[in-house]
């Protein structure tokens, strides 16, 4: 698992460039240009079960949600952060991305310490650290556990007496 | 208690008697705003479309904005679908390539009225809040979500009071106003949050308003909204909307506010914002004579009639610098014909400005004015981040259509003081 470090202010520019908004929305046209103008290196290397740390307001700015398919795509297990933009966040919930909102966790990450993620526990472990983040409140977790806005909404309308 | 803005609107919406900060609410908007995305948007949901239709035809509002008129095959495609979207859905409130940005033409035609609901899959949405409405961006699935079951949740925001006190000294503007307050909040200064403006805004005008409401995302705001006041009353007569049509809502005097802020608009001074960081802004007087390639005047934050004719008058008697280009981007067609009825048009033209058609332009990069590595631009549009206009190796600044225009006359940034 490798640990991508970055910054405060992370904009969706920097996530995805606007110049390719309109032309790329599938997985397969968003990953070659994942965070192309921030990390050129990450799009070639990023694997499933790596983790993102960042500093405040990441996803600030465009509300274009190819930042969150992408790294939900690439398999990025959870973005941590000491804050988030409100349309990312929203965007995350949406597509089942894992967001963690801690910063004393950002703070405590050294390069090379491992990590470890208890989602169901509320728990992440930052070298010999632990750090406590609380639950989604339930409406905004039942989006999470149907696997993101398009399936809940999918079983809400497949629900008899809709 | 008293409720702020946004949580007697949203307490109304939900069907309850009050709400609190951090509380959950299911609520339905009153419209949804999709732009150039509505083709991605509906792309995800096409099965569910056939089987449980549109929600209601009414809920939608679709502006092709973005790359317009289309810039390749894959963009023509894309509008394309969207039109067949429009016709087989029967979507009422549909503008096709040419109307103008998606903001300004929401506001236009009357689809964001004080006190309702409008979300868009667009981060500045929030500028509807320039006429009372709670106003936010949303993400393309969301949007596609809405279109299915017209509901969607919100977390009650804290909210932040900004009080504004005097009038701005002309040149200076609301631009440069939002700007100063974006440099001393940052970008996530309200981060979450509702911003609400009071105190002396009489000043201001609508398209003023709307300016510093577009900018709320900026500053991280979820929505930026102003009182409605006479001047919003005489503003949406004038485009044909009655009084009885819309329930204002107003802040109550006891409302709870996390924050608040005093602004003293005599002293602001014109501001840029330096790459490539909107909360990067100093006075303009730091950064004079810094050569600019291109210039841009428009976009939904400052393409309006008064910023055109702000530039027109400034550049009156001068030429755009040689060397240098501007680029001028009306934000509505409505604009366009106003400013071509009026003559400010012309006079642009004939100090050297290229007209664009009205929508976005080269704000977002697509097309329309991309920039070369090592190019300056100084625009009068909401974003400087880096590869914003194409080109991660080009430098962008923000500010006002005066400082725009000053500079254009010169190839270098201006004071506008200095020449008004």
């Amino acid at each position: 698992m490798t640990i991508w470090k970055y910054g405060d202010d992370i904009n969706t520019d920097m996530l995805f460039p606007g110049k390719y908004t309109y032309t790329c929305s599938t997985a397969e046209e968003i990953l070659p240009h994942l965070l192309e103008d921030l990390d050129p290196t990450f799009a070639g290397t990023v694997r499933p079960g790596d983790v993102i740390f960042a500093g405040k307001n990441f996803g600030c700015g465009s509300s274009r949600e190819q930042p969150v398919l992408g790294l939900k795509a690439a398999g990025v297990r959870a973005i941590v952060a000491k804050s988030f933009a409100r349309i990312f966040y929203r965007a995350a919930i949406n597509q089942g991305l894992l967001l963690i909102e801690c910063p004393e966790a950002v703070s405590a990450h050294e390069p090379g310490a491992e990590v470890d993620i208890d989602v169901e526990a509320g728990r992440i472990t930052v070298g010999e650290r632990v750090f406590s983040f609380p639950p989604l409140p339930s409406e905004i977790l039942a989006i999470q556990e149907a696997g993101g806005l398009l399936a809940y909404t999918r079983r809400r309308l497949e629900a008899p007496g809709h | 208690m008293g409720m702020t803005f946004a949580e007697k609107v949203l307490a109304r919406k939900a069907g309850l008697e009050s709400v609190v900060p951090g509380q959950i609410v299911m609520v339905r908007p009153d419209h949804l705003l999709t732009h150039d995305n509505t083709a991605a948007i509906v792309g995800k949901i096409q099965p569910e479309l056939d089987t449980f239709g549109l929600v209601d035809p009414h809920l939608p509002v679709i502006v092709l904005d973005h790359v317009v008129p289309a810039a390749s095959e894959k963009t023509a495609v894309s509008h394309r679908n969207v039109r067949a979207f429009v016709q087989a859905h029967g979507v009422r409130h549909f503008f096709d390539v040419g109307a103008g940005v998606c903001h300004q033409v929401v506001v236009e035609k009357g689809l964001a009225l004080p006190g309702t609901v409008v979300v868009g899959s667009d981060s500045h949405t929030c500028s509807y809040g320039a006429v009372g409405a709670f106003a936010t961006g949303i993400d393309r699935t969301e949007a596609a979500a809405l279109m299915l079951r017209g509901e969607t949740w919100f977390k009650v925001p804290p909210t932040m009071k900004i009080s504004l006190h005097g009038r701005l000294q002309p040149p200076v503007s609301a631009k440069d106003l939002v700007l100063a307050i974006i440099g001393e909040l940052g970008a996530d200064g309200a981060n979450y949050a509702a911003v609400e403006y009071h105190g002396d805004i009489e000043g201001l005008t609508i398209g003023e308003r709307f300016t510093m409401a577009n900018m709320g995302i900026e500053m991280g705001a979820k929505v930026a909204v102003f009182p409605v006041d006479h001047q919003t009353r005489a503003y949406l007569r004038g485009i044909g909307v009655l009084e009885a049509s819309y329930l204002a809502v107003e802040a109550d005097p006891d409302a709870v506010y996390a924050r608040t802020m005093d602004v003293d608009l005599e002293r602001i001074e014109p501001v840029v914002a330096c790459p490539h960081r909107v909360d990067n802004v100093k006075p303009v007087t730091d950064v004079l004579g810094l050569p600019i390639d291109q210039f841009l005047l428009g976009t939904c934050t400052n393409g309006r009639l008064e910023d055109l004719e702000t530039a027109a008058d400034i550049l009156e008697g001068h030429q755009v610098a040689r060397g240098s280009r501007l680029l001028v981007a009306p934000a509505s067609k409505e604009v366009l014909d106003e400013a071509l009825g009026r003559g400010i048009i012309g006079r642009l033209s004939a100090a050297g400005a290229m007209i664009l058609p009205p929508g976005c332009g080269p704000c977002l990069g697509a097309h329309q004015g991309v920039l070369a590595p090592g190019e300056r631009c100084l625009s009068t549009s909401n974003r400087n981040f880096k590869g914003r206009m194409g080109c991660k190796e080009a430098e962008i600044y923000l500010g006002s259509p005066a400082t725009v225009a000053a500079s254009a006359i010169t190839g270098k940034i201006t004071d506008p003081r200095t020449l008004a």
